[in-house]
């Protein structure tokens, strides 16, 4: 782990230190409401349970309220501050990974209006098993992405990189099974279809956790990872760990 | 031609010093005030030409020293001794046959403090040229006109040519001095912290001059203004107690420092 970043303390200027530290943390109570949303949304679409899919869907304005202030805490670091090397770099990740956490927000008030919709259709089992499988890889990514975040922890990031290919196939075969349910039954397409939009959404909160870990790798070893291919990535990654 | 060495890997974004022509080799520099106070410790160091080269470190760190070698100032202090090499287009500007009059025109210095002559605006600029014995009306009037334009001081002073340069205003001077310095043609023009006598917009002023003269000039600057450096050079060197720590393209130094001491002093943490 990269020494120089492991704390925002030792600065002559100690309401500086004060300022990242509260601007990390506030990046990771938004964290955690989203965990919860995305856990919430989950058991909702599975549990058919539209009183707990409401509730996430309530939620929304308080995320966006806490996307705003982070941003604006930033700025204000950013003009006061001029942040240099691992600071600017802390900056530049938090507005980033901000900006992730609000769309896993979204995606999982999608998952809500779905599992809304699914439970005014009546029972319906298909697509659980798969739902399940996938949303427990992703959940794990997210809470994998924050920790990594919280201890400026670049290997863990690159796991959390690595398990976004892992959920990408596990997407693929889940879509072929659900295609070949609407084959077998076309009276399901409606309802397999609304699952896939809820599958697409767990899919993309998963890209979105590998943008964070992404940022992660990048203010602690200065990398930019992004668009990279995995195996690039781990080498150049392998290289600096050596150091 | 002979490439500029620059060990520490570059970003791809930055511009590689070793594509770079080297203007000014320092090798093995050491300097003494005295017998027990050694303020350069080896300095290995190439500055490339036609780039904008700053030099940061907190004070006491030996970067205004270092700058002073690179016209031979430090030869006014006494006692002072130097071992080592520093070359000027492969010439050392050390050596016994080296004319220190006429290697501090090629190198010229500009001093945190304005230092205008007591005489009119045009004879500021004319002075360098004067003691060359250059008496010409026509040949001084296109210098002056010409360095005062390449110091974006023309449109200002074009009328009062003749007013004493001690009325104009601290960064008018400054300019001024920088227009006296360029006008005798300098290879290389040394900055020592020129803009930290100056007013805010001055010193964007003197900023966006230097972003034109690097054009046509290597130019060397301290600052102790951090900002500055990552604003106005290409390479930054950082300078820890006589040692260069880290010297690499500022896009690096900046962002992403290779060295611990760098990134503790340019982000503001106790050393």
């Amino acid at each position: 782990m990269n020494s120089n970043i492991e704390s925002h303390s030792h600065h002559i200027s100690k309401q500086f230190n004060v300022e990242l530290e509260d601007v990390k943390n506030q990046l990771l109570e938004m964290g955690g409401v989203i965990e919860r949303q995305i856990a919430d949304a989950m058991q909702s679409l599975l549990d058919g349970d539209s009183g707990l899919a409401a509730q996430v869907l309530s939620v929304e304005d308080r995320i966006d309220a806490m996307e705003i202030s982070i941003d604006e805490e930033c700025s204000l670091i950013l003009a006061r501050r001029h942040p240099a090397a691992s600071d600017l770099r802390l900056v530049l990740g938090v507005i980033k990974a901000v900006r992730d956490l609000e769309r896993m927000g979204d995606e999982s008030a999608k998952v809500a209006r779905m599992a809304i919709k699914l439970s005014e259709e009546g029972e319906f089992s298909q697509g659980h098993v798969e739902f399940r499988h996938l949303a427990d890889s992703v959940t794990k990514m997210v809470s994998a992405a924050l920790d990594a975040f919280a201890r400026y922890d670049a290997e863990a990031a690159l796991e959390v990189v690595r398990a976004d290919v892992a959920v990408d196939m596990i997407y693929g075969s889940v879509m072929r099974s659900l295609i070949t349910y609407m084959m077998e039954d076309p009276r399901s397409i409606t309802r397999v279809l609304n699952m896939l939009w809820a599958l697409r959404a767990l899919e993309r909160i998963g890209d979105h956790a590998k943008n964070i870990a992404e940022h992660v790798i990048y203010l602690v070893k200065g990398m930019d990872v992004r668009h990279e291919k995995l195996e690039v990535v781990e080498d150049q990654l392998e290289e600096l760990l050596g150091d | 031609m002979r490439k500029v060495d620059v060990s520490s890997v570059l970003g791809s974004n930055s511009e590689s010093a070793n594509d770079l022509e080297s203007c000014i080799d320092v090798s093995n520099l050491n300097l003494y005030y005295s017998k027990d106070k050694q303020a350069l410790i080896d300095i290995n160091l190439t500055i490339p030409k036609k780039r904008v080269t700053a030099f940061i470190g907190p004070s006491g760190c030996g970067k205004s020293s270092l700058l002073r070698c690179l016209n031979r100032m430090n030869d006014l202090v006494d006692d002072c001794v130097i071992e080592g090499r520093i070359a000027l287009d492969d010439e050392d500007i050390y050596a016994k046959q080296v004319d220190v009059a006429d290697l501090r025109r090629r190198v010229g210095m500009v001093f945190q403090k304005p230092n205008p002559f007591p005489k009119s605006i045009y004879e500021n600029v004319a002075y360098g040229l004067r003691i060359q014995g250059i008496n010409s009306k026509r040949v001084l009037d296109e210098v002056v006109e010409k360095s005062l334009r390449a110091a974006a001081l023309w449109d200002e002073v074009k009328d009062r040519l003749d007013d004493s340069a001690l009325g104009m205003s601290g960064g008018q001077q400054q300019r001024l001095v920088i227009a006296r310095t360029i006008a005798v043609e300098p290879e290389v023009l040394l900055l020592d912290e020129p803009a930290s006598a100056l007013d805010p917009i001055s010193t964007l002023k003197i900023e966006e001059l230097i972003n034109e003269l690097k054009r046509d000039y290597t130019i060397v600057i301290v600052t102790h203004n951090m900002q500055q450096a990552a604003r106005v050079s290409d390479f930054t060197a950082f300078m820890y107690m006589g040692n260069m720590v880290e010297f690499d393209a500022t896009d690096n130094i900046f962002t992403n420092p290779a060295k611990k001491q760098t990134e503790d002093y340019i982000t503001g943490r106790y050393g």
